[in-house]
């Protein structure tokens, strides 16, 4: 099972080594971590995409709970949540490729962001599977480069993780 | 009044009231240590090894109820503290150690004798900090005692830059601490609790299995109260021993893979497991699909919620302080508590395997180990503090040792490390000087810290060891008989010193025993007549003599060989 795990930590030097450091030692998965500081400055968050049985997942969250640079955490693919990641990928666009790459940017509901000669650079934000799909879609021989961000997510309504 | 960082660091310790630090100095620490110099309350131990300052500084902790301290410089100081700082993380013991490293500027220049201090020692640590600010300094200390002692405890590594303690800083040491991110839970959930007193009046067949978190919570009394009160039968983990006393009739020895026959049977056919302090781990439970096997109910108690349901499904998980849950427990037995008639008959079956006498053995014309340990029991009137090495030696220390008071038993349960008894006795006598203090071991252990026996004769320390000399790594050997067809690969160990002659070099008393009969009159002289001297007992011990029960590795929990089977 396909897990988000949203970590609030203090955004000390360190924190970031303690929580990777955990998930290696212990042999959990990492498909996919983002790392920024918040609103609040002194706190940082994380979010992890893990894969693993409901009993990983909760040694998992008493784990990372038990780190003393963390102060919550929780699973957001329990219940009702938004995720989101940032694709950008380089592709050929050059004589007929170039008409068709833009149309597939559009359906994709991507943005050009970069224009030389024969390259786009186009920046794509969805789910993971979206930006998956996107780069199912289209020639592989015309993707010359790819960076994704990992995962961000965040509950809806009125589930909060916050101190 | 402005004082250099590394005074603040003697006044912390001083404000938490430290008596000893366990160290050794280098250039990262000559700060420091010019202030050890200038005062005299807190005293510095110098070790010959700074494994042997965190071992020293370990059992001080585990044999009182402080947090033990060791200081130790940069680099090469660090790394050579790993194993002691693993070992007191395994086993959870409160520790503050504190590392010299470079001057700031100079972090990650690989400048002389530094090292990623806090990378190094990230994986067994309950914390760690790098202090880059004088002004962190003081509550940098205070987060790091406080965290080593509550919850789950366990060591902590304050990494502190040379230049750091040269500076000036007003100094304040904080009363508290609060920490948004560290809140340990303390009560356990009464509903929970309910359900668990529920279940013990409802057991046919139940067990206390109890480990070392009666000893580091300080539950023992408690746990005695509540286990005489239910009647139930009692089984310590390794770590465990001296929680419950073991000459009390409720007492069936520690059980897992070296545990008694009984306590392992009963362990297996239990239909409720009240499980205190203790994590379920592969030496207690052996195969754990095999322990799954039989339908039971489980209540489990620890103040770490990541040990329940970690390796076996809990039915009952209370996350709380022992003492503080034991105590709710007591009330709600109080009044109209009963337990089943049906337990009457569990402790029939009990003493019907308890008749099997796992633990006997035949003294002939070699001095067995057992017989050792049996005899050391009777000289020290139960009374002593025994620290260990890690081998065959160990187990029979654990078997025929009965500990009836916690703190008593002192060694290396999670990580079995080799080297550890002879540093843990010097950390015990320092805790509890004028007690009798014995460490049992044997000639591959006792090399891998010998080095101590100079610091024992610096300050005096009459620890007794008891070296159960078997000429071979015994607990190697024994695997190896049993599991690969007595191919005794590198498990002989040649070239042994003249232990006797070893001890008198470094001032103290050394005395070889061959014969059975001669046992205990070397033992009586060296807690009498050598009662002040640091006395090493070299028992030249039947090298054949295996550890029984065994559960081998993979083999379900009541899968023993015994000896009597062989
Ligand atoms: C530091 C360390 N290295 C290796 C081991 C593996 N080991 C476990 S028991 C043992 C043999 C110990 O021999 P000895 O101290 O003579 O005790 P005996 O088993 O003979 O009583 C060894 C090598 C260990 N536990 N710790």
């Amino acid at each position: 099972m396909r897990h988000i795990v949203s970590i609030l930590l203090e955004n000390e030097a360190g924190a970031l080594s303690r929580v990777a450091g955990l998930f290696s030692a212990r042999g959990y998965n990492i498909e996919s971590l983002t790392v920024a500081p918040t609103e609040d400055a002194s706190l940082s968050r994380m979010t992890i995409v893990t894969r693993g049985s409901d009993e990983v997942l909760e040694q998992i969250t008493k784990q990372l709970n038990k780190l003393v640079d963390v102060v919550k955490v929780v699973d957001l693919s329990e219940s009702a949540h938004v995720e989101r990641e940032l694709m950008l990928i380089k592709v050929r666009a050059s004589g007929k490729d170039r008409d068709e790459m833009k149309r597939m940017a559009d359906i994709f509901r991507g943005r050009i962001v970069d224009v030389t000669e024969s390259i786009y650079v186009i920046e794509l934000t969805g789910s993971s599977s979206k930006l998956d799909s996107f780069i199912a879609a289209l020639d592989s021989s015309l993707i010359v480069e790819t960076v994704r961000t990992g995962v961000s997510g965040i509950g809806r309504g009125d589930r909060i993780l916050k101190v | 009044m402005m004082i250099s960082g590394a005074e603040i660091v003697i006044r912390c310790l001083q404000e938490e009231k430290v008596e000893y630090v366990f160290g050794y100095p280098g250039g990262s620490v000559l700060h420091i240590y010019d202030a050890f110099f200038k005062q005299e309350q807190v005293q510095h131990i110098l070790v010959r090894h700074e494994q042997a300052a965190v071992h020293a500084a370990d059992a001080y902790s585990r044999s009182s109820k402080k947090v033990g301290v060791a200081l130790v410089t940069s680099g090469p100081g660090v790394t050579n503290t790993v194993t002691g700082i693993a070992t007191a993380y395994m086993d959870s013991v409160p520790m503050v150690v504190i590392t010299g490293q470079v001057p700031t500027a100079y972090i990650g220049q690989d400048a002389f004798q530094e090292c990623d201090t806090v990378g190094i020692t990230r994986p067994c640590v309950k914390h760690n900090f790098l202090v880059k600010d004088v002004k962190d300094l003081a509550i940098t200390l205070k987060k790091a005692f406080h965290i080593a002692a509550t919850g789950r405890p366990g060591p902590v590594v304050v990494d502190i830059p040379k230049d750091i303690t040269a500076q000036m800083c007003e100094f304040e040491y904080p009363k508290t601490i609060q920490m948004r991110s560290y809140n340990p839970v303390v009560k356990g959930h009464l509903g929970q609790i309910r359900k668990a007193v529920q279940l013990l009046q409802d057991a046919k067949r139940p067990i206390l299995y109890t480990g070392g978190g009666i000893i580091l919570s300080n539950a023992a009394e408690k746990l005695t109260q509540l286990a005489h009160r239910l009647g139930f039968p009692v089984t310590n983990t390794l770590m465990g021993l001296g929680g419950f006393p073991a000459t009390d009739r409720q007492f069936v020895g520690m059980l897992g893979m070296h545990g008694t026959y009984e306590a392992n049977m009963a362990m297996q056919y239990a239909d409720v497991i009240i499980a205190i302090g203790a994590r379920f781990d592969d030496r207690v439970i052996g195969n754990p699909e095999h322990f799954g096997e039989q339908p039971r109910k489980i209540v489990h108690i620890d103040v770490d919620p990541s040990s329940i349901s970690k390796r076996v499904r809990v039915d009952v998980p209370i996350v709380g302080n022992i003492p503080e849950v034991l105590d709710e427990m007591l009330r709600l037995t109080e009044a109209d508590f009963k337990v089943q008639p049906a337990v009457a008959e569990w402790w029939k079956q009990i003493e019907e395997w308890r008749g099997r006498q796992c633990l006997n053995y035949r003294q002939g014309e070699r001095i067995m180990p057992q017989f050792v340990v049996e005899k050391l029991y009777e000289v020290t009137g139960g009374n002593a503090f025994v620290t260990s090495d890690v081998g065959q030696h160990q187990m029979f220390a654990a078997q025929y040792y009965k500990f009836d008071q916690p703190r008593r038993w002192i060694n290396s349960g999670g990580l079995g490390t080799m080297g550890v008894g002879l540093p843990y006795a010097m950390g015990v006598l320092f805790a509890n000087p004028g007690a009798q203090v014995a460490c049992v071991t044997g000639e591959g252990s006792i090399q891998m810290c010998i080095q101590e026996l100079s610091t024992a004769r610096q300050f005096n320390l009459p620890i007794k060891i008891i070296n159960l000399n078997n000429g071979y790594l015994g607990m190697v050997r024994q695997w190896q008989e049993m599991f690969y067809n007595n191919r005794y690969s590198e498990s002989y160990v040649t070239s042994l010193p003249d232990f006797v002659k070893l001890a008198e070099a470094y001032g103290h008393v050394g005395i070889r025993i061959e014969k059975p009969e001669d046992v205990v009159p070397a033992l009586e002289k060296a807690f009498t007549e050598h009662k002040d001297d640091l006395v090493f007992m070299d028992f030249i011990i039947d090298p054949t003599a295996n550890v029984f029960p065994m559960v081998a590795a993979g083999k379900g929990l009541t899968e023993m060989i015994l000896a009597e089977d062989l």
